[in-house]
This record gives structure tokens, sequence and C-alpha cells, in this order.
């Protein structure tokens, strides 16, 4: 153990950062264009069923040949990466978002209509608030995934905890594997407990009683 | 304040939900629109805020078209209050009554003066402001969907069924509550409801539709009185009818129209003959013309006997009357007020044409109570 450290403790920090660098920009990049997408679709609810289902289609490619997909198009190395596990982000967050928001009563939408709110103020300060609990949880959920399914990265040359996997898999290490799984599964569960207490950070302060009571 | 110029709404090429509608509201009038569900009450109410456009036809609000206004500014200028009382549950209740203000920008001082003088008006404490919504009971929360509605004193509110899902205690105690503040503050109301009795119980004016028409616009008492056609007096209903009598019933239609009288220059000696001979303790003195002069009571001919001769050097001459068109809801409460035991009824030139006693009345709140309704119209036969 101690011995290990010694030799790959260095290396594991590095491929520990470039591992989070990458979950967290793909997820960055999901939650900038989910969100807004999936509070566009909210507006055309016909369109977004359909959408919705294709997205969930794609996302049934196995990743490892979405991966391969982007060899040819955007080369090797951290930005296909990114890129193609931005696309596996943007399904959870996107329904979430659009149910989320599909949900919000009506009631209190019409009576913030008939108050004189604009379709912009509408979704500020009544519709997005009241669908962040939603959001958030889809948020949460396509981090986690993503922080497992970033190993894959490692495949085409982007680095992170997956080259211990693969290291591990050629040269029949079981300790590098290891090496690489369980940092992998311990930013999984931070990444997870953090995003909870963000998301009760912001749900409405008015929401949470009535959540708790439900 | 309000006009509708043949208003109609279509949806698709069907039948219109809302078909040429012609309406003028008042300033300061509470007006309910009441129909079966379907019959376009609601669409004609909320295309007075623009939540749905008008096909054809023109609305205007103080005489200004409100298709040629900003959707947005408009409804901001009009008070809602809904159905499901739509406060925003993520904000407080401060946040919620001036939520109007906050989209005019108001400033924070302002807010919250605004916010403290509405909350009195529904007599809640201040430290309600910070609560949230779900911490309120559902008769305190449409209270402050009320006050959100006035929060910025729109002259005009529209109101979607707001006490329909309230329990019948406190849509009763906030119907009060309501009326009240709407005559204290001068507001000009357009209310949808299905329930008849709140629309009888609070409205100044009753517009009943159906299938996207007006069927009737009346006063509640009218409208109890002279149900415009069948549809109506069913919707309605026969108990409505029979309990509003007693609001609606004239004087002349109840009274006895053949009471005691004597003439004036009628000698006291024959006054009693003719009381004896009628088993009556009084009786009105009128002249050839029937007009009423005043009245005599056995006592007075006891005291005066031996002094007097005619009647009317006796009569007690300050006599009080009603006339025959008068409700006989105002007759009754001034009997009783005055403890008296009749009342004459007269005509507009003060002719005497019946009385009222406290018999007759017995015989009314007896048939309201436990009849139904057809003694009573033995009685109105009998007296007519």
């Amino acid at each position: 153990m101690m011995e290990f450290f010694a030799t790959h403790g260095n290396e594991l920090i590095i491929k520990t950062s470039e591992h989070l660098y990458i979950s967290v920009a793909a997820i960055l990049l999901g939650v900038l264009v989910a969100i807004p997408l999936g509070v566009l679709l909210s507006r055309a609810p016909n369109f977004a069923d359909r959408f919705i289902s294709f997205i969930g289609i794609l996302q049934t490619i196995p990743s490892l040949a979405i991966l391969a997909f982007f060899i040819p198009i955007l080369g090797v190395g951290k930005l296909p990466a990114i890129i193609a596990l931005f696309f596996y982000s943007l399904l959870p967050i996107l329904r979430n978002t659009y149910i989320g928001i599909r949900d919000v009563n009506p009631g209190v939408v019409e009576a913030g209509k008939g108050m004189g709110m604009s379709a912009l103020q509408s979704i500020i300060k009544v519709e997005f608030p009241m669908a962040l609990p939603v959001i958030m949880a889809g948020v949460r959920l396509s981090t986690v995934y993503l922080i497992g399914w970033a190993t894959l990265a490692a495949f085409i040359g982007g680095g992170g905890l997956g080259d211990f996997i693969f290291d591990g898999l050629n040269l029949y290490e079981p300790s590098l594997i290891i090496a690489g799984t369980v940092p992998a599964t311990i930013l999984a569960l931070i990444a997870d407990r953090l995003l909870a207490y963000l998301e009760n950070r912001l749900t409405p302060e008015g929401l949470k009683d009535s959540y708790e009571t439900v | 304040m309000l006009e509708f110029h043949d208003v109609t709404k279509r949806y698709g090429n069907g039948k219109p939900a809302v078909n040429n509608l012609n309406l003028t509201i008042e300033k300061g009038e509470f007006v309910c629109f009441i129909g079966p569900s379907g019959c376009g009450k609601t669409t004609t109410m909320k295309m007075v805020n623009r939540l749905i456009d008008i096909t054809e036809g023109a609305i205007l609000v103080d005489g200004k078209n409100i298709m040629k206004q900003d959707p947005v500014e408009l409804r901001r200028s009009i008070g809602y209050v809904i159905q499901q009382i739509g406060l925003m549950p993520h904000m407080t209740i401060r946040e919620n009554i001036v939520l109007v203000g906050t989209l005019l920008k108001w400033t924070k001082e302002k807010k919250d003066e605004r916010a403290r003088e509405l909350i009195k008006l529904v007599n809640l404490p201040e430290e309600y402001l910070e609560k949230y919504p779900h911490e309120l009971s559902g008769g305190q929360q449409q209270r402050i969907g009320v006050l959100r509605a006035l929060a910025v004193n729109p002259p005009l509110i529209l109101m979607d069924e707001p006490f329909g899902a309230l329990d019948p205690i406190t849509r009763d105690a906030l119907q009060e509550e309501f009326k009240k503040l709407q005559r204290e503050l001068n507001k000009t109301i357009v209310f949808v409801t299905h329930d008849m009795d709140e629309a009888l119980k609070l409205a100044d004016r009753i517009v009943i539709m159906k299938d996207g028409e007006i069927v009737q616009v009346d006063t509640p008492e009218e409208i109890l009185r002279n149900p415009a056609n069948e549809f109506v007096e069913e919707f309605l209903g026969k108990d409505r009818l029979i309990q509003g009598r007693p609001d609606v019933t004239t004087v002349g239609q109840i009274m006895n129209s053949t009471p005691i009288t004597v003439q004036i220059g009628t000698t006291l000696k024959s006054a009693i003959t003719k009381m004896r001979d009628e088993r009556v303790d009084s009786l009105l003195i009128t002249d050839s013309d029937n007009v009423l002069k005043g009245f005599l009571d056995i006592e007075s001919i006891n005291n005066n006997y031996k002094k007097a001769i005619a009647v009317e050097e006796v009569m007690e001459t300050d006599i009080y009357s009603v006339s025959q068109d008068s409700l006989l809801r105002d007759a009754i409460h001034k009997i009783l007020r005055r403890g008296a035991q009749y009342v004459p009824v007269v005509d507009e030139s003060h002719r005497l044409v019946g009385i009222v006693t406290r018999a007759t009345l017995a015989t009314l709140v007896y048939d309201t109570i436990w009849g139904d309704g057809t003694e009573f119209e033995e009685i109105v036969a009998h007296a007519e």
C-alpha cells in the first residue's frame, strides 16, 4: 500500500484531477445546454416528448462506441472525451428540467401571468425556482454517472483515472485497477453529497417544509 | 368602466364559446357571472385581462380598447384572483402580496408599507408577512390572494371562483368580509361563480349565461322575482324561489285589503259599535277619498268618551304606514322594531289600501319555514 503510494502517489493525484476536470467540464457544459433547452422544450410540449425520446435513443448507443465515433471528428485527447460525456449528461438534466417546469402548479403560473408577469419573468421568478429541486436531482444523477463513465476517457487518450484501470488490465495488475476504481467511486460519492447540500441550499425556503410534509 | 361590445370568442371553427356579448359594467359595481360549466363565463372574464384573446368585437376598460394595450401592462393594472388561490409557494406572504408592486419596480419601503397596510384589512397579524403560504390555512391563503389583487389599488378586479375551494363556513366568512371590503374600497368587481347563493349574496347585478350567451342580467331581487325563462328558474331552483320570496314580495301582495275603517265625522258611539261588531281594538280613520288620516284605539275612546263626540277629535294623527310597493322584508323590520300590532298600507296618494298585521306575518313565516309555498300562494290569491 505504502509502496504503491510511494511509486504512484504523484500520478494518482494528477490522474484524479484530470478525471475531475473532464467530468466537471462535461457536466458544466451539460447544465449550460440542457437547462435552457429544457425550459424551451417546456414551451412546446408536443415537440418536447418526441425530442426527449430521440435523445433517449442516442443515449442507448454504447459509450465506448460514442467515444470511438468522435475520434475521426475530433481526434483523441481530452476534448473529444469531454464532448462525448457531455452528450451523456444531457438526458437526465434535460428531462428533469422539462418535467420539473411542466409540473409546476398551473394555478401558480396562471396567477403570475394574470398579475402581469412577462414570459421571462414567469420563468425566472416562478417556474424555475419551483422546478429547481427536480432540476438539481437531474444534475446530481448526471454527475454521479459521468464520474463513473469518465474512466472511459482513457480509451481515447483523455487521461483520468481510467488510465490506471487500462494499465491494470493490460499488465494484469489488480492494484492498478483498484487505484483507478476507488478514487473514482470516492469522487462520485463526494460529488453526490456536495450536490445534495447544494440542492438543499437552492431549494426555495417556502418549498422545503412542504416537501418534507409530503 | 367596463364595456363589452359584440364580443365573440371562437376556438377553431366550432361553435363560439362566447357569442356576441354586450354588457356595460359601471364603476363600483359588483357583477357576478354565473352559469353551468362551459357556458363561457370564465372565458368572458379572462378576455378582460387578455389571458384569452377576443376573436371579434371589443372590450373597453375605462373607455380604452384592451386590444390596443400591452397585455402585460394591462394585467398589472387589473386585479386578478384565481380559484386555486395561486399564491407563490416559494415566496413569503409579504412577497406574494406586493408581487405586482415588484413587477412595477416599487421601492422596498413602498412595498413594505403597502404590505403592512393591506394585511390589516383582513385582520391578520403583521408577523404573518414573514410566513410562507403553506403555513396558512386555506381561508387565510385566499385572504392573501385577495390582498394581492388589491396591492397596487387597481380599480377593476377579476375573480375566478375565488372561494370555490374553501369549506362552507370559511367561504361564508370570506364572502361577508369581502363584500364589506368591496363597499369600503369602491372597487369594480367581475366575479365568476357557479354558486347561486354566492351570487345572490354578493352581486349588485347577476349575469346569467348559457351556451356563450347572456340569458339574463339583473339585480338579485329582480332575478328572483322575474326569472327571464325556464332555464333561469331551473338554475335558481324551486327552493330558492320560495326562500327568496320574503326578499322580493311586496307588501301589496300579502296585505289584508279589507281593513276596518271609519270615516271622519263618525261619532265615537258608532265607532265603538263598529269595534265591537268587528271584534277589533283599533280603527283606521280615513276621509271621504279614503285617504288615511289617523287611528283610534280603545284606550283613547275610553279616556275621551265624555269630552268628545267625533272621531277626529281624539284620533291619533301621528300614524305610521308603508307603501304597497315596499318590500315585505322592510315592512317586517319596521313592525318588529316599533312593536306595533299592525301597519296600514297606502298607495302613492296616501289612500288606504290594506293592512299588514302580526297575524299576517306569522302565517308568512310559518309557510317559509314549514310550507312548500303552496299555502303561501293561497294567501296571496286570497289577499288579491
